[in-house]
């Protein structure tokens, strides 16, 4: 029997839209009626702003409903929080935890010593996903929106990092098994691409680094994508440079707009199929990737609930939920 | 050059927009060219979210100065391999290399990427005795420490920074031995790709703050053996951390900050002087942001951090702006248009695409062109450029030329 319920760690290059996958991925979830916490770990608060809720505080709360009775639950991870908590569940720690505070030890595990934030915020993810109540898990499913795709290896690979300073003891053990979490079945990394040059070799470079750790990766996710408006005979004339100035004009003129604009008209044609081409360049580069590729589409109005539940739906059609 | 912030519709040449801010020449404009043409500017910081186009910008400011005459040398931290490749960035030995292919006048461009070990390993092999040196190097708590965890990029970052900027002073010498003038007067910085720039910023602060812990000294305690701190408080205090890190980490840890102490002093100092050089009136701070309310709202932030700590903000640089031609017709009339015009004639239908593709692009620029108004809006102060999207990346040095002239407002192309 599994250890940990279902993880799911989204990462992807900045600007790429990791948070909005993460919690379309929740909500997809939620919609099979499924319980999730959505975590996010960068203390950026993406999550509120994204369901249009005051910020998160160190506490799961419920921030949307799913159909058939699913929730999500979200979470914004704050490492000197959970320090203090882990200390107080692991070695009830109550007097030397102050002590411990009094003496900038917290501080300094949290702000300054390197490494020691991602070992807190991984281990509460790890809490999270052991967590039962009865004999059952407490989530059917904990997603995590994740540092980006240059930093996920070592972010998710820190505990080894503790492994390899601490020899034995509760620290190793600990760093062990969260480890084993994350290289289990029940994980899945799934990167967050959009189809340009240097986020997809980012997500290349990151998928033969996840995998050279005995990390699992899950899908590719092909966000922002733009669908293809010109229909094949368009794209033929364009490309052959026969869609001339007085043939768009002269329809132009048949519904009152000014005429003039046909030659700026006729070059944003030309620059969308540019745009289409290298797209389509990139998506074959990761056609080759070895790992399930989903495509998301550009939502041309921008990001609220309604477009997340859109999101939502097209990772429940696409199986990627499931 | 015209000095005007000015920004070229994507489509059409030399055609400037009418909309919003961006076209005409406003007092919120940023110019480019004269922080790069300005003597005393010593330093350039680019900062901002992942994703923005921090190390392109940094790039094509570092060549464009070359260019103008100015002595650069730009540090990045993890270029894309293309852009590295144009700069001639192909090996990691961490030290500035000359870019080749620079039109220069004057001038010179050196390039280099930081090796964040490599940085650290030198920091301790120059302040240290060797044996002390091979001690440290060999401490798996530094080993950790300045290979893989995060944070130390940042720090070392600062620690570069500081260490190009020292070698201002020094000259280097001509073919025939006489000394001749400084190797660069102008560096520009690529900042690590954190969650923002703010863990870049808070480096030279953290490190002091780590040196004067209480926690560290209270380390160093039994290796120095002063009696007065094994008070009630400290037992408990290694005890716990016995307990939960177990003795042998504790003992190494211990030995690793021992053999450190001598070299904190000098840490601490280059820190300070660091941040002290970031405060000084030759450095300039770009916020690098893209038209993306994650974005945007991370410059916001990363604006009033600025302020609050002192640091001279040059302006906002908005990258991957879409910019339309024809923008006279609106999205919704594109639309009606369009939709009239899709079961007619094949010129009508190609039309019809057309008009849905310009509906789409003009949706984009409007959401756009609202967010950077509210940003103009809540920091009225801050001189903003903006630079229009290019169809595809940026990997040669004519790339970045064209990403200069955009950022100082000349007119460009679509690529």
């Amino acid at each position: 029997m599994a250890l940990s319920t279902q993880l799911h760690v989204v990462t992807g290059k900045g600007g790429t839209g990791k948070t909005t996958v993460a919690a379309a991925l929740a909500m997809s979830l939620a919609g099979q009626g499924k319980k999730v916490l959505l975590c996010e770990v960068e203390g950026r608060q993406g999550i509120a702003q994204l369901f249009d809720v005051p910020p998160l505080p160190y506490e799961e709360r419920r921030i949307a409903v799913g159909l058939g009775g699913g929730e999500v639950y979200a979470l914004a991870i704050d490492p000197e929080a959970a320090l203090l908590e882990y200390l107080a569940m692991y070695y009830r720690l109550g007097r030397a935890g102050k002590a411990l505070d009094k003496f900038g030890i917290i501080d300094f595990a949290t702000t300054i010593a390197p490494g020691v934030r991602d070992v807190l915020l991984t281990g509460k993810v790890y809490e999270a996903a052991r967590r039962r109540e009865g004999n059952r898990f407490s989530y059917d499913a904990v997603i995590m929106d994740a540092p980006p795709t240059g930093r996920i290896t070592r972010f998710l690979n820190v505990n080894s990092e503790v492994a390899g300073l601490a020899k034995v003891g509760p620290i190793r053990r600990q760093a062990d098994s969260i480890m084993q979490m994350m290289r289990s079945p029940e994980t899945h990394v799934h990167l967050v691409t959009v189809l340009e040059e240097m986020p997809v070799q980012e997500t290349i470079d990151g998928i033969a680094e996840l995998t050279s750790e005995r990390l699992p990766v899950g899908h590719v996710i092909l966000n922002l994508v733009r669908p293809p408006v010109l229909s094949v005979a368009t794209r033929e004339s364009l490309t052959a440079g026969a869609l001339r100035t007085p043939t768009v004009a002269r329809s132009l003129a048949g519904v009152g707009i000014d005429k003039a604009a046909a030659p700026a008209l006729i070059a944003g044609g030309v620059a969308h199929l540019e745009r289409q081409r290298l797209q389509d360049g990139q998506r074959e580069i990761l056609d080759d990737c070895g790992r399930p590729l989903v495509t998301l589409p550009l939502l041309g109005d921008g990001i609220d609930l309604g477009a997340l539940f859109e999101l939502a739906e097209r990772l429940t059609d696409l199986g990627v939920t499931t | 050059m015209t000095g005007r912030a000015r920004t070229t519709p994507s489509t059409r040449k030399g055609r400037t927009s009418p909309r919003g801010g961006t076209g005409a020449p406003a007092a919120g404009d940023l110019d480019v060219d004269a922080l790069l043409d300005d003597r005393t500017t010593e330093i350039i910081v680019c900062c901002g979210s992942g994703g923005v186009g921090k190390t392109t910008t940094a790039a094509a400011l570092a060549l464009r100065a070359a260019e103008k005459g100015r002595k650069v040398c730009v540090l990045t931290i993890d270029p894309a391999r293309r852009l590295a490749q144009s700069m001639g960035l192909t090996e990691l030995d961490n030290t500035p290399r000359p870019v080749k292919g620079a039109a220069l006048d004057g001038g010179s461009l050196d390039a280099m990427m930081l090796d964040m070990k490599r940085t650290f390993d030198e920091v301790v092999e120059q302040h240290a005795t060797p044996e002390k040196a091979a001690q440290i190097l060999a401490n798996p708590f530094y080993v950790a420490l300045s290979s893989s965890f995060a944070g130390t990029q940042e720090y070392m970052a600062m620690e570069k920074l500081g260490q190009l900027h020292g070698q201002f002073a020094t000259v280097v010498q001509d073919d025939a031995g006489e000394p001749a003038a400084p190797r660069w007067d102008l560096i520009v910085v690529d900042t690590p790709p954190s969650r923002s720039a703010l863990d870049f910023l808070d480096a030279p602060d953290r490190l002091s703050s780590l040196l004067d812990g209480r926690f560290i000294r209270l380390l160093l305690a039994p290796a120095k053996g002063p009696a007065r701190l094994i008070s009630a408080g400290f037992g408990i205090v290694t005890s716990a951390l016995n307990k939960i890190l177990g003795a042998q980490v504790l003992t190494d840890m211990q030995t690793f900050i021992a053999a450190f102490d001598t070299l904190f002093g000098g840490f601490r100092q280059r820190a300070e002087g660091t941040y002290a050089l970031l405060q000084a009136d030759g450095t300039a701070f770009l916020v690098v942001a893209a038209p993306e309310p994650a974005a945007m709202r991370e410059a916001s932030y990363f604006v009033e951090r600025l302020a609050g700590e002192g640091m001279p903000l040059a302006g906002l640089v908005v990258n991957r702006v879409h910019e339309n031609g024809a923008d006279s017709i609106d999205a919704v009339d594109a639309e009606s248009a369009a939709h009239k015009l899709a079961g007619g004639s094949a010129g009508d239908r190609a039309t019809s695409e057309l008009l849905t593709i310009h509906a789409d692009r003009m949706r984009v620029a409007d959401r756009e062109q609202r967010l950077k108004k509210r940003f103009s809006a809540a920091h009225p102060g801050v001189a903003t450029v903006s630079v229009a999207a290019l169809a595809g990346d940026v990997h040669d040095l004519d790339g970045l030329r064209r990403i200069g002239a955009l950022l100082a407002g000349e007119t460009g192309e679509e690529g």
